[in-house]
């Protein structure tokens, strides 16, 4: 079973590294690092603030497209070229193919998020010329934005385990927004009463808190991240992601691909 | 030459010529609105909107506002604009955006409390964004220091400012001089020990080449306004002695036992006018200067000034 999982995995890795557009997004990103640079000598005192927020930003925001534009068109992508029917003909569940893609995925993602990082961290080391203790935050900010990542992949694997890329890069990107909002979500159902109460709470759990991984803006103001939120935040990237792709496994199980 | 050549050459040729012509008629068209308008509105001007629409990346938000408050104030201030309007506005986006970034306190207030052409003229504003910044960042006391500055400088409100150096000597590792600045404050001691003591421990105190520049540009203009007052009495006491005025600042200094003749910092030495003024040679080495200026200064604008 591991076998079989990690070997859709690599393939979907490989896949993924081949496509065009995914260099394209990194090279954006890198780019945005080092106007980084440019943008901190138009302002006064905020050069390592702007190249860390920026850059972290740009991290942040391109993976989204890439888990979003990569992940919508995993399961669609295989149907369309019938490339499905090859691997489900093999012995291969069906809940084993969208695992793989998930691991597939979420691996680029990781590799992608390394390289951008370094584009950071290259860029930081250009405007302070060394680097402090208090920079080995951004790796925490990093390792929020995988997490991030993690909840988007599972997001995008549901949305196209039913439905077709241009709806699933709709609703994934939307619940991006949303959960965007989620904090302000969650306020707005503490002022509600009666039954409005109940659904914007029950909408304010359902759609992910992705407002709970950004740390940029505190990383870039050398404030420490408690190691209760640390674990908290993976705990909760974790059950969510599960909880999107057993969502995924069961549309999938029971989808009709004749 | 094959057709295929034919027409990348032709399409070659039409793309520079129409990214010429393009560029051309773009600067024509700058030249015809000069000021434009886009840096002059602020589309968005709720913190809370514009917070939320960053969609949690507001530290980015905040530099980009900064960054924006910063090239406003700066293109303004090189024409000598008399009006900042949306100065105070954008620092409030930027300090909401990012309640931590010290940076735009220290500046901002800066750039909001002084009087044109050196500032905004808006200290009341610059005093609301200090209180905001002190609120977010109690324990800095730099924004104290700021902020008693700004009540001592623009205002001359001694006792607000004895207060707010007061409570920044409270916050720890408060630099000592905050103590001995509001017990001055509370005696009212005298103008230019006081600023002077500002200026240097400005001076002191920062790592920001521009703010110490400030600082010194401030300390010469005190050191000129200073001498002058002096001169000034002394004329009026050699007129009161002699029934005329000095015929000469060497005359001048002459009856009042002064070691040569009396100079500015950079050497220069002070001029004394057929009306009896004492001025300064050169007004525009010495822009923060409220003494020693010829009537009616102002300093020369570098290109058109802004409204």
């Amino acid at each position: 079973m591991r076998t079989r999982i990690a070997y859709i995995a690599s393939n979907t890795f490989r896949e993924a590294v081949r496509d065009r557009v995914l260099y394209n997004l990194i090279a954006f990103a890198l780019l945005l690092s080092g106007a980084a640079i440019l943008v901190g000598q138009i302002s006064i005192e905020i050069e390592k603030l702007v190249v860390i927020n920026l850059g972290l930003t740009a991290v942040s925001l391109f993976g989204v497209v890439i888990a979003i534009f990569i992940g919508i068109g995993l399961v669609s992508k295989e149907i369309e070229k019938r490339t499905l029917y090859t691997v489900l003909s093999r012995p291969v569940r069906r809940w084993e193919f969208i695992i793989g893609k998930f691991f597939g995925l979420a691996g680029t993602l990781v590799v992608n998020t390394f390289f951008m990082a370094i584009g950071v961290f290259v860029a930081l080391f250009y405007v302070s010329h060394k680097f402090v203790r208090a920079d080995a935050l951004i790796l925490v900010a990093l390792y929020f934005i995988i997490l991030e990542f993690l909840i988007i992949c599972s997001l995008a694997l549901l949305f196209s385990s039913f439905s077709s890329p241009l709806l699933s890069a709709v609703f994934a990107f939307s619940l991006f927004v949303i959960g965007s909002f989620a904090e302000d979500l969650r306020n707005f159902a503490g002022m509600a009463t009666g039954v409005s109460r109940w659904l914007a709470t029950g909408a304010a759990y359902l759609v992910p808190n992705f407002s709970a991984f950004n740390v940029i803006t505190s990383i870039a103001h050398e404030q420490p991240v408690a190691g209760q939120l640390i674990l908290q935040n993976t705990l909760y990237a974790l059950f969510y992601a599960t909880m999107a792709l057993s969502g995924a496994v069961l549309i999938f199980e029971r989808r009709d691909l004749k | 030459m094959k057709q295929r050549q034919k027409t990348t050459l032709v399409a070659s040729a039409c793309l520079i010529a129409s990214l010429a012509a393009s560029s051309f008629v773009l600067h024509r068209v700058d030249q015809l609105r000069p000021q434009a308008t886009l840096d002059e509105v602020l589309f968005l001007s709720s913190p809370k909107l514009i917070k939320r629409a960053s969609l949690g990346y507001d530290g980015l938000m905040a530099c980009i506002y900064w960054t924006r408050a910063v090239q406003y104030f700066g293109y303004r201030h090189h024409y000598y604009a008399t009006s900042y309007n949306l100065l105070a506005p954008l620092l409030e986006i930027t300090t909401h955006l990012d309640p931590h970034l010290v940076v735009a306190y220290e500046f901002g207030t800066s750039f909001l409390a002084p009087q044109p052409p050196h500032g905004a003229g808006q200290p009341d504003r610059a005093i609301e964004l200090m209180e905001y910044g002190i609120q977010n960042n109690p324990d800095n006391w730099r924004l104290y220091y700021d902020l008693g500055f700004v009540y001592y400088m623009e205002l001359r409100d001694y006792k607000k400012a004895a207060e707010t150096f007061e409570r920044g000597s409270h916050v720890s590792n408060a630099h000592p001089f905050l103590k001995i600045l509001a017990a001055q404050m509370a005696q009212h001691a005298g103008e230019y020990e006081t600023a002077r003591m500002l200026w240097s421990a400005t001076y002191q105190t920062t790592q920001d080449q521009q703010i110490k520049q400030n600082a010194i540009e401030h300390l010469r203009a005190l050191r000129v306004d200073e001498d002058v007052q002096h001169l000034q009495e002394a004329v009026t006491r050699f007129g009161e002695r002699t029934g005329r005025l000095p015929a000469s600042m060497a005359e001048l200094a002459s009856a009042e036992g002064l070691a040569g003749t009396p100079a500015d910092p950079d050497g220069h030495p002070y001029k004394l006018t057929p009306e009896g003024r004492v001025e300064v040679r050169v007004p525009d080495d010495f822009p923060f200067a409220s003494k020693g200026l010829p009537p009616g200064y102002k300093p020369a604008p570098k290109f058109h000034a802004l409204p």
